[in-house]
C-alpha cells in the first residue's frame, strides 16, 4: 500500500482522525447511492490530492482508464471535426470509459466512481508535470474533458458547484446596466426580447481572464472590463480551471524530485506518459517506405510530379511560384515541407528553389537569406528539429494566410469564384456545370474542406464516388495525397508493364 | 528623397557611429524598458538582436546596465537592433542553462502596421515607396487602434513609432499588458483584427456572424463611426479607389450578387470610364435607397455589405503574428532605417494625420546640424546640454520622455501601494 500524495500540497498522513472519518464514510455509503460529503458534486477543480489508501493495481487502472479517454480527445480535436461533433464523440466515448454520474442517478456507486476519477486525474498529473509540452496537452485535454462535463452536468449541480468554488466575480449592478444597455445588447446573438434582456445580469472581469470570448467578440468590453452574461460563465470556469491546474502542475514537476520515490510507482509513470505520447504521434505524416531510389524527387522531376500529383493547395502554390519566382514565408513553409515529405533531399532542394527564384535574386541574396531556411525546414540549422510537412490541420487552422499570402488551403480560403476558376485550370477533369461541381462547393459551404478534396482527388484519378484514398480514407494530409496519386500512377504502369512482358513472352 | 549632406550612403557605418555616440537617447530609452531607475529584470533579462552590417544577425544578447549596454552599441555598431521579451533568466547565457529553461515572461503588447497589406487598395504607390497620401491609410488605422486599446482595453501608456520608411509600431508598456501571456495577445489581436484572408478572397470583412446578416460588436460600431469620414476622404477623393476598372470591379465583387443593382451600376460604369470614385459611391447609394421601400431585406443586406465595404478600406490591417507571440523582436525606436536613414522617431497618435513621413529626419540632416551647432562648450564635458537638443530630432526626444516619465510615475506609484500593503500586516 502506499499513498499517491505528492506530499507538498498538503501536510497528508493517513493517521489523521478526520480523514479516517470520511474514509469509513465512503465505506458504509457503498451501495445507498447518494453523494458522501466528500464527493458532493460531480465536477470536480482537483484541488485537494486525495490522501487515502488505494491499491497498486487501483493505481495503474484509474490512470489507464482516464489516459484512454484524454488521448481519445485529443484525437478527436485533431480531426477538424465541428464542435458539436467532438461533444458528442467524448460524451459517448467517456461514458463506456470513464463514467461520471450525476448525483440524482440510482443504482449507480457514485462514491466509487468519483473516487476513482479524482484518482485517476492526481496519477496522471505525476506522469505528465514533466516537460512543457506534455504539460500543455495534458491541461488542454483535460480542460476539454471537464468542460464536456460542465455542459452535460445537471444545471442545479452546476449552480451549486460553481457556488462551492466561490469566485469573486463583480455583479455588474442595474445603473451600469442602463448605461451599457444598448451596447451589452448587441452583443447577445440568442435574440435580443426584452424580457430576457432585463432578466439577464453580467459578470465584470478582467478581459485577459475570459480570452475565448474576447477573440469571439462575443462581449462587450469597456476600459479593460469584459462584461460576461451569468448564461456564459463557463469560459470562465474553464479559464480558473486550466489555469489552476498549469501552476499545480509546474509545482507538482519542481517536487517531483525530491518525492520519496517508491521503486514500484517509477515505470507505472513512465509508461504513462511514454503511451500518451506514442498515441500522439500518429497523427504527424509518416513517409511510406519506398523501394529505395525510387521515391526520390530530384529538382527536375517536381515539375512533373506536381502537375500530376499535387494536391489543390500544393498546386496553388507551385503555380504562383513559377508565375511570380517568389512565395512568402509561411508558402515557402507550406510548400517546402511537403517536397520534403514527397522524397525531395536537401541538395535537391537548395537546387529546386534557387532555380524557382531565378533571375529575380541574386546568387548573394540566395545564400544569405534564404538557403538558411531551407537548411533549417531540413533540421540542419538552428536547433536542428526534423520538422514535419504540415498536415490538413495546421493548414487549416494555423498561420491563417495574411492579405498578400497564397499559402492556406484553397477550399477554405478561396472565395467559391476564385476556388471554381482555379480548379478548372488546374484539372481538367473537373466540368464547370456538372454535378460533382457543384457537390465540391456545397462541401465547402458546409465547411467540410476534407470532404471537397477528397472528392476532386477522386475525380481526379477516376476513383468510384466514396473510395476516397482507399478505404473510404479521406484527405487528411497533402502527402498522404501525393503519396496515393503515385501509388495508383504505379499500379497503372505495373499492369501495362506485366501486359508487355507477357506480350513479350508471347512474341517469343 | 532628400540628397544625403554627408557624401556617405544615408547610413554608412561612420555615420552610424556618430550616430550612436552622440545621439541616441540612451537615458529614456533605458527607462521605457526599465520602468524603474534601478535595473531591474525587465532589462537585464531583455533579449536584445543586432543587426549588423552585411545582415549578420546576433541574438540573445542581454545587458546588466544601461552603461553596458551603450558601449556594446557603440563597439558593434549595428545597422539597427530589435528589442525581444524579458525571459526567465539572463538571454546572454543562455549555453549554460538546460533546454526549455529561457522562456519569454514578460513584454511590452506591441502592434505592427505595414504599407505593403495596403498595396491592393492604394493607388499612389507600390511596394517600397510611400507618400504623404498612402500616409492617410496608416493615420486611419492609428487613430482607430489607439482609440481602442485606450477606450476598450483600457490601456494608457501607449507609444506609436514611425517604422522609417512605410509602417508604424505601438508599444504599451502597461503593467497589464506586460503581464498578457500568448493566448491573450491572440485573443486580444482575434478582437481587433477584422481583414482576413488570403489573396483569393475579395470580402475580407466577414464580422457578422455565419451568415453574414448579424450587428456589428459595439466596438467596431465606434470605429466605422470615425471611419466613414477616412473613408471619403481617404478613399473616394484622395486615392479615388474605385476609379480603374480593376478599382470598380473589387468593389462590385464583395457586394451581395443581387444582378438588378450591380448590373445597371457595371454598365453605367463601362459607359463612363473615367468617373470619379465620390460620384460611383452616390450611384451605389441611390441605387440602394431605392430598395428601401419595396425590399427593405436586400436595403438591410446592401446597407451592411456597405459598411463592410467601409471597415475593408479604411480598418487597420495589423501584422497580426508580431502582436501574438510573446518572443517576437520588434525594431526599437530611435533606431535608424538602413534603407532610408530615417529615424524611428515617436509619433503624436493625435497629430497622426499631419505626420510626414517624408519631413523625419535623416541621421545625415542631424550630424550635419552638430556640426554646424555652436560648439563653445565642446571641450567641456560636464555640460548638461544633450547633443540631440541641437538637432531636430529634440522635439522627439522630448516626447519620448515625458511618455516615459508618466510610465514611471505609474510604475512607483505602484510599488508604494505594493509597499504599504506588505507593511500592512
Amino acid at each position: 500500500m502506499f499513498r499517491p500524495s505528492t506530499r507538498h500540497n498538503l501536510p497528508s498522513s493517513s493517521s489523521n482522525p478526520a480523514l479516517e472519518v470520511k474514509l469509513n464514510k465512503r465505506q458504509s455509503g457503498v451501495g445507498s447511492g447518494g453523494p458522501s460529503s466528500r464527493w458532493p458534486y460531480r465536477l470536480n477543480f482537483y484541488d485537494h490530492p486525495p490522501t487515502l489508501d488505494i491499491t497498486l493495481e487501483e493505481f495503474e487502472t484509474f490512470a489507464i482508464a482516464r489516459l484512454r479517454v484524454l488521448s481519445h480527445i485529443e484525437t478527436l480535436s485533431h480531426r477538424s471535426l465541428p464542435y458539436s461533433q467532438i461533444a458528442s464523440g467524448i460524451t459517448t466515448y467517456t461514458k463506456t470509459h470513464l463514467p461520471l454520474a450525476s448525483n440524482t442517478a440510482r443504482n449507480v456507486n457514485l462514491d466509487e466512481e468519483r473516487r476513482g476519477d479524482e484518482i485517476g486525474h492526481w496519477v496522471l498529473r505525476l506522469a505528465f508535470c514533466r516537460s512543457p509540452d506534455l504539460r500543455s496537452r495534458f491541461v488542454r485535454s483535460e480542460t476539454a474533458l471537464f468542460k464536456n462535463r460542465f455542459e452535460t452536468d445537471d444545471i442545479h449541480e452546476r449552480a451549486a458547484f460553481l457556488r462551492s468554488l466561490e469566485f469573486d466575480w463583480q455583479i455588474v449592478d442595474e445603473s451600469e446596466k442602463s448605461i451599457y444597455a444598448t451596447e451589452l445588447r448587441s452583443c447577445m446573438n440568442w435574440g435580443t426580447k426584452d424580457d430576457q434582456f432585463k432578466a439577464e445580469s453580467w459578470f465584470k472581469v478582467p478581459w485577459y481572464t475570459v480570452p475565448d470570448l474576447v477573440g469571439g467578440r462575443r462581449v462587450f468590453i469597456r476600459a479593460g472590463m469584459a462584461y460576461v452574461p451569468q448564461s456564459l460563465p463557463i469560459s470562465l470556469v474553464l479559464q480558473a480551471f486550466a489555469s489552476r491546474l498549469e501552476k499545480a502542475l509546474e509545482l507538482t514537476a519542481k517536487n517531483l524530485p525530491r518525492l520519496d520515490e517508491d521503486e514500484r510507482l517509477g515505470p507505472v509513470i513512465d509508461h504513462l506518459a511514454s503511451s500518451f505520447l506514442s498515441g500522439l504521434g500518429a497523427s504527424d505524416y509518416q513517409p511510406v517506405e519506398g523501394n529505395g531510389s525510387s521515391s526520390v524527387v530530384t529538382a527536375e522531376m517536381v515539375d512533373d510530379v506536381a502537375r500530376k500529383h499535387f494536391p489543390p493547395c500544393m498546386k496553388n502554390l507551385y503555380d504562383r511560384l513559377k508565375r511570380d519566382h517568389h512565395l512568402k514565408h509561411f508558402g515557402r513553409l507550406q510548400l517546402g515541407l511537403f517536397l520534403k515529405g514527397l522524397g525531395l533531399p536537401l541538395d535537391e532542394a537548395v537546387v529546386f528553389w534557387r532555380r524557382m527564384y531565378g533571375a529575380t535574386m541574386s546568387d548573394d541574396k540566395f545564400n544569405k537569406e534564404y538557403k538558411y531556411n531551407i537548411r533549417h525546414s531540413y533540421g540542419q540549422e538552428g536547433k536542428r528539429a526534423n520538422y514535419p510537412p504540415k498536415s490538413c490541420q495546421q493548414i487549416l487552422t494555423s498561420n491563417q494566410p495574411g492579405t498578400q499570402d497564397s499559402h492556406g488551403c484553397p477550399f477554405r480560403h478561396f472565395s467559391p469564384e476564385n476556388l471554381t476558376s482555379f480548379l478548372l485550370t488546374s484539372y481538367p477533369q473537373l466540368d464547370r456545370s456538372g454535378p460533382e461541381m457543384r457537390e465540391i462547393l456545397d462541401s465547402v459551404k458546409s465547411a467540410h474542406y476534407h470532404v471537397a478534396c477528397t472528392r476532386v482527388f477522386e475525380i481526379t484519378h477516376s476513383i468510384k464516388k466514396g473510395e476516397g484514398l482507399g478505404n473510404a480514407e479521406s484527405v487528411s494530409h497533402p502527402n498522404k495525397w501525393a503519396d496515393r496519386s503515385r501509388e495508383l500512377e504505379k499500379e497503372v504502369l505495373d499492369g501495362i508493364k506485366k501486359k508487355e512482358d507477357g506480350d513479350d513472352m508471347i512474341m517469343d | 528623397m532628400p540628397i544625403p549632406i554627408r557624401d556617405e550612403p544615408p547610413s554608412s557605418p561612420q555615420v552610424m557611429n556618430a550616430f550612436y555616440r552622440r545621439l541616441f537617447p540612451y537615458r529614456p530609452f533605458f527607462l521605457w524598458l526599465n520602468q524603474d531607475q534601478v535595473p531591474a529584470k525587465l532589462f537585464t533579462h531583455r533579449e536584445f538582436a543586432f543587426t549588423l552590417a552585411g545582415d549578420v544577425y546576433i541574438r540573445y544578447n542581454s545587458f546588466h546596465t544601461a552603461d553596458e549596454f551603450k558601449k556594446e552599441v557603440v563597439r558593434l555598431n549595428p545597422a539597427r537592433f530589435e528589442i525581444g521579451p524579458q525571459y526567465s533568466a539572463r538571454p546572454r547565457d543562455r549555453k549554460t542553462l538546460a533546454a526549455g529553461a529561457l522562456q519569454p515572461q514578460r513584454r511590452e503588447l506591441v502592434f505592427d502596421i505595414d504599407m505593403t497589406d495596403y498595396d491592393e487598395i492604394r493607388t499612389c504607390c507600390t511596394d517600397k515607396k510611400i507618400c504623404k497620401r498612402c500616409w492617410g491609410y496608416i493615420a486611419a488605422a492609428v487613430k482607430v487602434l489607439d482609440h481602442s486599446l485606450r477606450e476598450t482595453f483600457g490601456f494608457k501608456h501607449l507609444l506609436w513609432v514611425y517604422s522609417g520608411r512605410r509602417g508604424i509600431h505601438c508599444w504599451i508598456s502597461d503593467p497589464a499588458a506586460l503581464d498578457l501571456n500568448d493566448d491573450q495577445r491572440k485573443s486580444l489581436v482575434t478582437f481587433l483584427e477584422v481583414i482576413k484572408g488570403s489573396k483569393e478572397q475579395s470580402k475580407k470583412v466577414n464580422v457578422r456572424g455565419s451568415k453574414d446578416e448579424g450587428d456589428l460588436h459595439p466596438a467596431l460600431k465606434d470605429a466605422l463611426e470615425e471611419l466613414k469620414m477616412s473613408f471619403v476622404k481617404l478613399c473616394l477623393q484622395d486615392q479615388d479607389c474605385f476609379r480603374s476598372e480593376r478599382g470598380w470591379e473589387s468593389l462590385l465583387a464583395i457586394l451581395p450578387q443581387d444582378r438588378d443593382i450591380i448590373g445597371p451600376l457595371r454598365s453605367q460604369w463601362q459607359a463612363d470610364p473615367g468617373r470619379p470614385s465620390d460620384h460611383k459611391w452616390s450611384d451605389l447609394v441611390s441605387a440602394v435607397a431605392v430598395l428601401k421601400k419595396n425590399q427593405y431585406p436586400l436595403f438591410r443586406k446592401f446597407e451592411k455589405a456597405m459598411e463592410d465595404v467601409v471597415l475593408q478600406y479604411t480598418y487597420p490591417r495589423i501584422d497580426a503574428e508580431v502582436s501574438k507571440h510573446r518572443n517576437h523582436l520588434l525594431k526599437a525606436p530611435f533606431c535608424v532605417h538602413p534603407g532610408t536613414g530615417r529615424v524611428c522617431v515617436p509619433v503624436n497618435p493625435d497629430l497622426v494625420d499631419e505626420f510626414d513621413p517624408d519631413t523625419v529626419p535623416t541621421v545625415g540632416e542631424l550630424l550635419n546640424q552638430l556640426d554646424n551647432a555652436p560648439s563653445e562648450p565642446a571641450a567641456d564635458v560636464t555640460r548638461r546640454i544633450e547633443d540631440y537638443d541641437q538637432t531636430s530630432l529634440k522635439p522627439y526626444v522630448e516626447m519620448f520622455e515625458k511618455h516615459v516619465a508618466a510610465i514611471l510615475r505609474d510604475s512607483r506609484g505602484a510599488k508604494r501601494a505594493f509597499k504599504e500593503e506588505s507593511m500592512d500586516f
